[in-house]
């Protein structure tokens, strides 16, 4: 029977990754969980073990329910009823399917009715959802903001909502409006507290919100009157149950038709506060942001395999001139570069998740008992990884998902441009991946840092002082080349000194860092196993020349070349 | 309330519809190694009629029975991950080679080893034989009412159960005192998905046979978590006649196996007048169709 689990071999090979030791300890902690709960696990291999039947089950429901609906809950999409929304009936099916398998709530505490499952096997769930049909994974991954109220919200609040999640109940996060979306800052939604009855009230308005009419929302509203910036803002629980938020308006999309954007208006909302005041944008917003970004990211690598599958597929059928067209040179050249592509984001993913999930394990831990000092500064250093690592693979990732998704269709040639096959709805459903959850021009303002700080290159010379089979040294010394132009493009741009300068270079030299981060992942990945040689060379022979033409674009620029560029 | 005991009859069967080109072996029987093993799925949709119940009912229990070789123990697994309670395998040499009659000989001897039962429940036919006997022959051993065709349990109530049967021509609502046998068409909703927490509580259910081969890691959990125990019968622990039972008490006997191709013929449009029937019907009576 078709599974999107087991077809894909490297999924298992990122989920076995070494540092998944250091992970699961982290997260079962001695696996004491084992004497109160019949389904945790008794040891690494059994956590293990369950990681991977638990994946067999998603990729076995995405493969057999969720991608045969993918089409026509495409063409269906969601419909406004009496201010609510109402899914798709192939959306419902793949959602009751979903939650009769137990599989929301993935990373909560068993506590909470979670599988206490880290980022790695959740952000891998979100990549086999988001090749079967990418609206969907929008629902079914906003299971993120469960991660947000366990880590903010009060005991009481995750005893009564984080169980809700654990067993199905939707969620969606509300934060932009007509007037603030990539600056959210802007947020006016109106929070009043009524002293008589200690109780927050919403009024106002929120827009583009994905899954607006889900169970449980988290809503960022403004609190402090007379302030206008993020530090006026507070974060605040809304339970569908108290019917005081109507559903204006399902927008009508480009893609991911089956995933409902809605317009809501909140009227006397009665809502709690999640955690302190003021710290809604600055603190729990920027942490769910995190959350949500990594899991585009995951989508962006699942529409790309589900691209790449569609072009090999077609060319290999295809027939022209006497032959199938992948034989040609133009079009394996294509495909080569698109799997290549796709394996090194995929790797740089679970690199990330690996990151997020350490520093998350060593959070919560410290809240149940005072850490180490050794254990504080992997914590901390951890953080520092996830932090530059998670805008860089949510920007590249996404980029490079259009561009799969794009040579893809190119490759199906006009029939890819009819509604005949599932590349149109594909191609389409791409295109998002690299507006929400921030912008490319976004995630490259947030990776920079990793760039100017040093975070990248410290990371770099990890890997590059990381032992590997002598017949990789080739690679590790086109690699220490890049890295060289790499440092001497930084350099020149942050002796300039000139902040609009490095912003009008920044992209490029995330681009550059990202080139030589995924390379070494790729040559970790051959050593651990051969297979992803081809991979490799690849993507290594594109890396290198497109850093070329990047350092060669920025030792070619001046502050004063500017001007020529500037638009009115 | 009185616990509601449900059995649901479960095979294991060669996944005849993924058939590749060595499927069968040369002296024309099936190549069961070449095929994956996998639940009957008319027996999945028998499960899903059960668990239903049991969604319904939290004090109706749901146990597996299946005759099998040891690996068939999957089948219990696969049935625990969706919501089973428990599981019997009937495992043995001497119920080898049975055909439906000696099969539904066994499992009925196993039924009344159980005893506790109020429903019994079990997919119309298997994929690898498509007889469709066994579950009413189960019923005519155990004396119990018996109906066929069901695509669904409508209603279970004090000693009666409501049914809906799919037939050729329409659905038929039936009622019948219970305890009964029913056999669940492919028509009725398919099985519920495994579920990620049952795969994590069960996946270590085994036999005593499987535990005596596999490592020694995890012995001593079977005795803290009983429900990881799948009760395996042999022949000597349930009672029987033996020369009822496999090979002896199978009366079936297959004389030769042919293999079909199915070929699409032209179409031929008949005038609707008294010479165009006419006609047909010389050419149908000549050429042994009719008569």
């Amino acid at each position: 029977m078709a599974n999107f689990y087991t077809d894909n071999p490297d999924l298992k090979f990122h989920l076995t990754h070494p540092l998944m030791k250091k992970i699961v300890a982290l997260k079962e902690r001695n696996f004491a969980d084992k004497d109160k709960f019949d389904y945790a696990p008794l040891d690494f291999e059994d956590a293990m073990d369950s990681y991977d039947k638990v994946l067999e089950i998603v990729g076995d429901i995405c493969a057999n329910i969720i991608s045969p609906n993918a089409e026509s809950v495409d063409a269906e999409g969601p419909v406004l009823t009496d201010n609510h929304v109402e899914y798709a009936r192939g959306t419902q099916e793949n959602l009751d399917a979903l939650v009769k398998a137990g599989l929301m709530g993935i990373t909560l505490p068993r506590q909470y009715e979670g599988l206490n499952f880290p980022i790695v096997p959740y952000t891998m769930a979100a990549d086999i959802v988001s090749r079967a049909d990418a609206g969907f994974v929008n629902i079914w991954g906003l299971q993120d903001c469960a991660e947000t109220i366990h880590e903010f919200a009060s005991d009481e609040q995750k005893d009564k909502y984080l169980p809700r999640i654990s067993n199905g109940q939707t969620a969606a996060m509300d934060l932009t409006e007509p007037d603030a979306g990539s600056d959210l800052q802007a947020v006016q939604l109106k929070a009043t507290y009524n002293e008589k009855e200690d109780q927050w009230y919403l009024n106002g308005v929120k827009r583009f919100i994905t899954n607006g009419d889900g169970d449980i929302s988290l809503v960022l509203a403004r609190s402090e009157p007379g302030t206008s910036d993020g530090r006026g803002l507070s974060m605040f629980i809304y339970d569908k149950s108290s019917k005081a938020v109507k559903v204006r308006r399902i927008e009508h999309k480009l893609g991911i038709i089956g995933s409902p954007t809605c317009e809501l208006v909140f009227k006397n909302a009665p809502v709690e506060l999640v955690g302190e005041r003021k710290l809604g944008l600055i603190k729990y917003v920027m942490a769910l942001m995190n959350g949500a970004r990594l899991g585009i990211a995951a989508q962006s690598i699942g529409i790309a395999e589900a691209a790449y599958r569609e072009a090999r597929e077609y060319a290999k059928e295809r027939q022209q001139f006497g032959s199938a067209i992948i034989k040609f040179p133009a079009v394996y050249e294509m495909l080569s570069k698109m799997k290549a592509r796709l394996d090194a984001n995929r790797s740089l993913l679970y690199e990330t998740s690996r990151f997020v999930d350490i520093y998350k394990a060593y959070t919560h831990n410290s809240k149940e008992g005072t850490l180490e000092k050794e254990e504080r500064d992997e914590m901390k250093y951890y953080q520092k990884l996830a932090d530059i690592y998670t805008p860089l693979v949510k920007g590249l990732a996404s980029e490079m998902c259009n561009q799969v998704a794009y040579d893809s269709l190119q490759i199906h040639g006009g029939s890819g441009f009819m509604k005949d096959y599932p590349i149109e709805r594909i191609y389409r459903d791409a295109r998002i991946t690299s507006i929400y959850e921030g912008t490319t021009q976004l995630q490259v303002v947030a990776a920079i840092r990793g760039v100017t700080t040093g975070g990248y290159l410290k990371q770099i010379r990890n890997y590059e002082v990381t032992e590997i089979k002598p017949e990789l040294h080739t690679y590790r010394r086109i690699l220490i080349g890049m890295t060289e132009e790499y440092e001497q493009a930084v350099n020149k741009v942050v002796q300039i000194n000139d902040s609009e300068y490095t912003d009008f270079h920044a992209r490029r030299m995330v681009e550059m860092a990202g080139n030589i981060i995924m390379g070494y992942l790729l040559v970790l990945d051959t050593d651990r196993d051969s297979k992803h040689w081809k991979s490799l060379e690849v993507f290594l022979k594109h890396a290198r020349t497109e850093n070329k033409s990047l350092s060669e674009f920025i030792q070619y620029s001046t502050v004063n070349d500017l001007g020529r560029f500037k638009h009115e | 309330m009185k616990e509601f005991k449900i059995i649901v009859l479960a095979k294991q069967v060669p996944d005849t519809r993924n058939v590749g080109k060595d499927a069968m072996k040369a002296d024309g029987t099936v190549n069961r190694a070449a095929l994956p093993a996998i639940f009957n799925p008319e027996d999945l949709n028998a499960l899903e009629q059960a668990l239903r119940i049991k969604d319904k009912d939290s004090s109706a229990t749901v146990t597996l029975l299946s005759m099998g070789p040891g690996r068939a123990a999957e089948v219990i697994r696969e049935g625990l991950y969706r919501g089973a309670d428990s599981g019997y395998l009937l495992t043995d040499r001497a119920f080898a080679g049975a055909d439906t009659l000696a099969t539904s000989y066994a499992l009925s001897c196993a039924i009344r080893k159980i005893k506790k039962f109020d429903l019994i429940i079990a997919g119309r036919q298997a994929i690898d034989g498509d007889t469709a006997q066994v579950g009413p022959q189960v019923a005519q051993k155990l004396g119990l009412p018996q109906i066929t065709y069901v695509e669904e349990i409508v209603e279970v109530a004090k000693n009666k159960v409501i049914v809906k049967r799919r037939l050729e021509r329409g659905v038929e609502m039936v009622e019948c005192p219970l305890p009964a046998v029913i056999t669940v068409n492919s028509s009725a909703p398919e099985c519920r998905p495994r579920n990620a927490k049952l795969i994590m509580k069960y996946k270590h259910a085994a036999t005593l046979t499987e535990r005596q081969d596999s490592s020694e890691d995890y012995i001593t959990i079977y005795n803290d978590r009983p429900f990881l125990n799948i009760e395996e019968w042999s022949v000597t622990d349930i009672e029987t006649v033996v020369d009822q039972l496999g090979l002896s008490g199978s009366p079936t006997k297959v004389k030769k196996i042919e293999n079909i191709v199915f070929q699409a013929k032209e179409a031929k449009i008949v005038t609707a007048d008294d010479t165009g029937i006419n006609d047909l019907m010389k050419e149908l009576i000549e050429n042994h169709t009719l008569g």
